[in-house]
This record gives C-alpha cells, structure tokens and sequence, in this order.
C-alpha cells in the first residue's frame, strides 16, 4: 500500500493539473500537497505544545489564532484550490466568513469577552 | 465541460455557495459555545473531561484524510484508476477513524456524567462537534460512494468534477475541525477561560 501511495504521489508530482471550467489556472502538485500537509502537522503540533508551556498561558489564545489562521488559508488556499480559482468563489467564501467571524465577535462583545 | 456565464461549473459554484451558509451555520454555533464557555454551574467542567493527547491523533487523522483527497483528485484527473480507487478509500477510512474517536469520547463523557443536558458546557459541546461528526458521517458516505464508482470503472477523468466538488466539501469539514480544535480543546487551557 505504501509503495503504490508513494508511485500515486510520485506519478503526479512534476504535471501540474487543470482546473475545471474556462479559468485554466493550474493546481499544486502532489509533493506540494505532501509538503503542505507536513507543514499542517507541524503547526499542529506546536498548537498541542504551546497549550502545555505554562509561561505561554497569557499569550495562549493570540498565538493559537495565528496558527490555526495558518492552518485555515493553507487548507482552504491550496487543497481546495481557492488560490487558484476565480474571484467569483472568493467572494462566496470570503463574505459568509466575514459574517461568521462577526457574528462570533459580537456574542463575544455582548457576553462581556472584551471588558 | 458544460459552458457557463462565470466559466465555473454549476456543481463548484453550487458547492461554494453551500459552504458559504455552512460558514455561517458553524460561525453561530461556535459563537454559542464561546458565549457559554465557562458558566456551567455544575459538572463535569470541561477542563475535566476534555483529552488534548487523544484529541490531536484524532486530528491529524483528518488532516492527513485531507491530503489524501487531493491526492485521489490528482489521480482521477491524469485517469489514474489505482490511485484514485487508493486515495478514494484511504480518505473514507481515515473519516472513519476520526468518527469512531468522537463516538469514543462520547462515550467516555457519557460515562463520566456529561449528558446532552447536564450543563451549558455539554448542550453547546455536543451540539457543535455532533453537527460536524454528521458532516463527517456525510462525507464518508459520499466518499465510499466515488469509490464504488471508482471500482466498477466509472470514474475517469471526464468524472473529476464529481470528486472535486467531494473534495471541497471534505476539505471544509477538515477547515471546521481547524477551528474547533482550536476554540474548544486548545483554548480550554487559556487563563481565565
């Protein structure tokens, strides 16, 4: 199984693929991918291990975000392929977040977060 | 390839649209979880219960699921029947893995005394992590499906659309767990939390 993972990668890893429709952007390839998911284990890993370093405590929730964040725009840049795509998509993401992340913001600010 | 007035097919912008509302459904429940974190007046309390070790195998499982599924997109575009039926099926049964986790912590909250209604604590945890387990579940479902397609044969590259949108769906589930890790288990160690 290992093997045929490593000729699976390995097959798609110096051709670039195609998106679909009429903006013909080209994807990351496989060892792109592969190099991308390392990366998310890794920031992964630092998030589990800032939580453990009791000097870190207050600065805990910043340093999470900024992790997270990285983890967040790597998996929504480059595995679904938003860095590729059109801006139409973009904006079909990008809006509705920006109203999720303002709807979290202020039950945060009415439950008194902030003060 | 179908024409269309924006150059992206229906089926990708439809996906899109659907995870914008997604976005917002999962941004409503996170805010409830925040709004209520910390004010259960009786326990279990979530610093108790709440297994970061166990959770983050959990959580690699999923992202490791999301390589995999861009991998078994490569392969179905360049019409790699081995590797997409591969990638196919190591993406579902890593879903897999992480839904027998979370039925695993369940139950192991269940055992402790933490039931649906027990405090604020369980009515928003269980709410916010069940409503992405089912996504999860969905996805499995939907995934195993490609792969039967994938074994008789009727996924071939003119087919990538159909596991493209797949993949968006899944990579979003694994784009929800990002942040719930985070708020819910991480944060939990946040002083004055």
């Amino acid at each position: 199984m290992a093997s045929e993972m490593a000729h699976g990668a390995e097959a798609g890893g110096l051709e670039t693929a195609m998106t679909h429709g009429s903006h013909e952007e080209p994807h990351a390839s496989s060892r792109t991918y592969i190099a991308i998911a390392l990366v998310l284990g890794v920031l992964t890993a630092l998030e589990v291990m800032v939580f453990y370093v009791e000097a870190l405590s207050p600065v805990l929730v910043p340093i999470l975000l900024v992790l997270s964040t990285a983890k967040f725009v790597l998996v929504v840049g480059f595995f679904m392929h938003l860095k590729y795509d059109t801006h139409i998509l973009r904006g079909l993401f990008f809006g509705p977040l920006a109203i999720a992340v303002a709807i979290i913001v202020a039950m945060m600010a009415l439950y008194g977060y902030f003060l | 390839m179908e024409r269309t007035s924006t150059g992206v097919p229906n089926e990708k912008m439809l996906m899109w649209a659907f995870i914008g509302s997604e976005c917002m459904l999962f941004g409503s429940l996170i805010a409830t979880y925040l709004a209520y974190r910390g004010r259960s007046i009786v326990g279990p309390y979530e610093e108790e219960l709440l297994n970061i070790p166990f959770i983050t195998v959990t959580t690699f499982v999923l992202l490791m699921s999301s390589l995999m599924m861009v991998l078994a997109l490569s392969a179905v575009q360049r019409g790699d029947p081995r590797g997409s039926k591969l990638f196919l099926l190591l993406t579902a049964l890593l879903g897999l893995v992480f839904l027998a986790g979370q039925v695993f912590e369940f139950n192991h909250f269940a055992h402790e005394g933490l039931g649906l209604g027990r405090n604020l604590f369980s009515g928003t945890f269980f709410l916010t992590t069940g409503f992405h387990g089912a996504h999860v579940t969905v996805g499995v479902i939907w995934l195993l499906t490609l792969w039967a397609m994938a074994m008789r044969g009727r996924l071939g590259p003119e087919k990538s659309l159909k596991v493209e949108v797949a993949g968006l769906y899944w990579h979003f589930v694994d784009v929800v767990w990002i942040v719930l890790f985070t708020v819910i288990y991480l944060m939990s160690g946040a002083s004055g939390a």
